[in-house]
């Protein structure tokens, strides 16, 4: 019971964190502001991940998150060298 | 004995989701793209690592233990990297900084500010320092 409360409201935290920043990659202004809150929602994506495994009882969601930590540092990689058109 | 370790698991992933909470409020108030990386780099590694600890504790077993450690160290190692690889790219696409960040205290020392002939090989003009093109308006939150 109090699993499935506080589960939920870091759920709604997590999801409230996301929608702020949709908003921040909608206004910008620069390009570096919507990459880093799309790293921001990529980690969102991961901690919804991490708190569904916990309501299912599952441990595999260990494994996925292990995958997507590594996938997460190599998108924002390309998306820093996306921004600035490919000069290191 | 595991009911306490739940309990605290649980208490983590809440903690690590009001730490990444942070980070987004930074995102969304803090004024210029480098203050808002510093924000989002910090809360979100951390963030993401308390919530990895706190699924450990309630599935604890050795090789749960091995992945949880290989996830923290590949996490913190790789957020700060990915923080500084975008603000690298803010800096050399020009991004304008905030004006309260470009505070200099020695400007009323007009002897030991650097003029033009003192940087050999930059082109300074007078008042600009640095790649600044617009120091960005209070109006933009």
């Amino acid at each position: 019971m109090t699993l499935d409360l506080l589960t939920t409201l870091a759920f709604v935290v997590i999801v409230v964190s996301m929608i702020a920043a949709a908003r921040r990659i909608l206004r910008g202004p620069s390009d570096a502001d919507r990459g880093a809150a799309a790293d921001v929602i990529f980690f969102g994506f991961v901690a919804l991940v991490v708190i569904l495994g916990l309501r299912l009882g599952n441990d595999l969601v260990i494994d996925i998150v292990l995958v997507a930590t590594l996938v997460g540092f190599i998108a924002a990689l390309s998306l820093a060298r996306l921004i600035t058109g490919g000069k290191r | 004995m595991s009911d306490v370790l739940t309990h605290v698991g649980t208490g983590l992933v809440l903690a690590g989701a009001l730490v990444f909470a942070v980070g987004a409020l930074g995102l969304v108030r803090l004024p210029d793209v480098y203050s808002r990386l510093s924000a989002v780099t910090m809360a979100g590694g951390l963030g993401i690592a308390l919530m990895l600890i706190g699924v450990l504790l309630h599935f604890p077993s050795p090789l749960n233990t091995v992945k949880v450690a290989l996830a923290l160290l590949i996490q913190l190692a790789t957020a700060a990297v990915g923080g500084n690889a975008m603000a690298r790219a803010a800096y050399l696409t020009r991004a304008p900084r905030a004006a309260a960040t470009r505070f200099d205290q020695l400007a009323t020392a007009e002897s030991l500010t650097p003029t033009a002939e003192d940087v050999v090989g930059v082109e300074v003009e007078p008042g600009d320092v640095g790649p600044v093109t617009e120091p960005q308006g209070p109006g933009d939150r």
